[in-house]
């Protein structure tokens, strides 16, 4: 797959304030975010939030009410449509494919859609890429749903575009599909294609994405996963000790790592802490000098799902209020 | 056509026919149909003596035969639109470089083409079964040489606005069955001028069939226009008016 990153520097999507309005009812609004080329980009929402609506927007399918984009470098424009669409391709959730006519037939439709030069050599390579030769002139009507998505991203690949819209990829597929088409998705992005990536399913975006966005109808926070979390959840030591200490407080307190701890009377305690390499050995220490029986030590873990959930959560809060 | 890509509406063209052909319920029904309208005619022909050969000489049977190319390809056009949407095949196609111009032009002549092959082939039928089978007489009284350059001339155009008419309402239908009803109605009034003609109502003079060859061939030009206009991206992905 060609890695394109041109124009030095340039992002390969930049959308400033852009907001769909469908009459009163809000799609999205105020979206703002940049993606370089060769990054994998996570789109994160609940149902309704926007994701798809986005991806359409950027994907020159339906016009935006009000903002800007640049897509691959040509400005989100009524009369940059086609240039726009040249350069991207978008793999909608529901895959969409003819039926009544064959993979290599419905390929062969889309590769000449594109105008590509030698259309046979590129659906060639596409269904290798998705693992899917030997399966070329089968009828589409007879595929299941995963080898269904397999034909979809293949045709989305026969442009070689410079950024990839994937709407759901995974929607519906039974873990061993797709597991197939996470494999794809990180295969592409270490070829250096740019994906754009719609997905409420965390540890796909957790485990493919550079970055991730979380949308719900706004923008609610982006960047890298690791620092999403640091930003949103303090770092912790999860402790357990066989019985529970005579006098904590002064344990903990005396510690200036520590920010703040919380405990049980069996022996388990959560304590913030500002830097973990700093604070688990003296934590250790006073812990053994205080003679208590240590049984673990261990950072806690926030994943991308409680990122997500405390911030929809903050969202649903504010609506109730 | 400036603009346009030949290589794009050819793809589209083939995709439908290609489509079409293995689709056996559109097959029977393109066939049926023109067979109804061959009943009459032949059956008329075929039961008149040829001493009452001469009544008919100022009958246009032939133009009867007109509503062909004006009901066919009513069915298959209102399909084009509504049924790629409820396929969900319709978004994927809209997210490549292709221009809907490209998309309603291709999806038309792929209906233009079989439903005028198919036209002349049931009046080439007609012209075999009277030539060969009529009483004396009847064939030289039923077949006049206008009649024959108004069913060629007139076979392409009528089937042309036939296919804008149910295009245009496949652009705006939300259900497939709607639109071809709404299209099969739609395409009465020509059936109804045809028949007028044929029975002599409507009396045919060449100043009539230029003023609707003209015509035709003017609203031909301008409904392509209009109907790509009518085909509204946003409305057709997401159900709502822009």
């Amino acid at each position: 797959m060609r890695a394109d990153r041109r124009d030095h520097g340039a992002p390969a999507l930049a959308v400033s304030g852009l907001t769909k309005h469908f009459g009163e009812r809000i799609a999205f609004e105020d979206v703002t975010f940049e993606i370089a080329y060769g990054e994998v980009f996570g789109f994160l929402g609940p149902n309704g939030a926007g994701k798809t609506t986005t991806v359409r927007t950027l994907g020159t399918l339906i016009a935006p009410s009000s903002g800007t984009a640049a897509v691959a470098g040509i400005p989100l424009a009524p009369d940059n449509g086609v240039k726009i669409r040249r350069r991207i391709a978008i793999m909608p959730e529901s895959p969409g494919l003819y039926d009544r006519l064959s993979v290599a037939e419905n390929l062969r439709c889309f590769a000449n859609l594109y105008e590509v030069s030698a259309p046979g050599e590129r659906i060639e390579r596409a269904l290798r890429s998705v693992r899917l030769t030997d399966r070329a002139h089968d009828l589409c009507g007879t595929l299941s749903k995963g080898l269904r998505q397999r034909v979809a991203l293949a045709r989305a690949l026969l442009s070689e575009p410079q950024i990839l819209f994937l709407d759901e990829p995974t929607s519906g597929l039974d873990p061993v599909a797709r597991r197939e088409v996470h494999e794809l998705i990180a295969t592409l992005g270490r070829g250096g294609v740019t994906i754009f990536l719609t997905t409420h399913r965390l540890e796909e975006a957790e485990r493919l994405c550079d970055r991730v966005a979380i949308l719900n109808t706004r923008l609610r926070t982006i960047g890298q996963p690791a620092q999403l979390r640091d930003r949103l959840f303090a770092k912790a030591l999860t402790i357990r000790t066989r019985a529970a200490l005579c006098d904590p407080d002064r344990v903990f307190s005396d510690l200036p790592a520590v920010e703040r701890w919380s405990g049980d009377s069996d022996g388990s305690y959560l304590v913030s802490i500002s830097d973990t390499e700093a604070a688990a050995p003296a934590i250790t220490r006073a812990l053994v000098a205080a003679g208590a029986d240590v049984l673990s030590i261990s950072e806690s873990y926030h994943s991308l799902e409680d990122v997500y959930l405390e911030l929809i959560d903050e969202d649903t809060e504010a609506l109730r209020r | 056509m400036r603009g346009l890509s030949r290589r794009r509406i050819r793809t589209i063209i083939a995709k439908e026919l290609q489509m079409y052909r293995r689709t056996g319920s559109i097959v029977v029904t393109m066939s049926i149909i023109p067979l109804v309208f061959l009943i009459q005619p032949v059956v008329s022909a075929l039961t008149t003596s040829s001493a009452a050969a001469v009544s008919i000489r100022h009958h246009h049977e032939l133009l009867y035969m007109l509503a062909i190319p004006a009901l066919v390809p009513s069915m298959l056009a209102a399909y084009a639109v509504v049924g790629e949407r409820q396929q969900g095949t319709l978004e994927p196609l809209l997210t490549t470089p292709l221009r809907r111009e490209e998309l309603i032009l291709g999806k038309a002549l792929a209906v233009l083409v079989p439903a005028v092959v198919l036209s002349y082939l049931i009046f080439a039928v007609f012209l075999a079964i009277v030539g060969i089978f009529a009483h004396p007489g009847v064939p030289s009284a039923l077949i006049h040489g206008s009649d024959v350059l108004a069913q060629v001339i007139f076979t392409p155009l009528i089937a042309a606005w036939s296919i804008w008419i149910a295009m245009a309402i496949s652009t705006r239908a939300t259900d497939i069955r709607v639109a071809q009803q709404l299209s099969v109605l739609a395409s009465l009034p020509t059936i109804a001028v045809t028949t007028l003609i044929a029975f002599n109502v409507l009396h045919p003079s060449l100043r009539l069939a230029a003023s609707l060859g003209i015509g035709l061939l003017v609203l031909n030009r301008v409904a392509w226009r209009l109907v790509s206009m009518l085909f509204d991206r946003e409305r057709l992905i997401v159900g709502t008016r822009t």
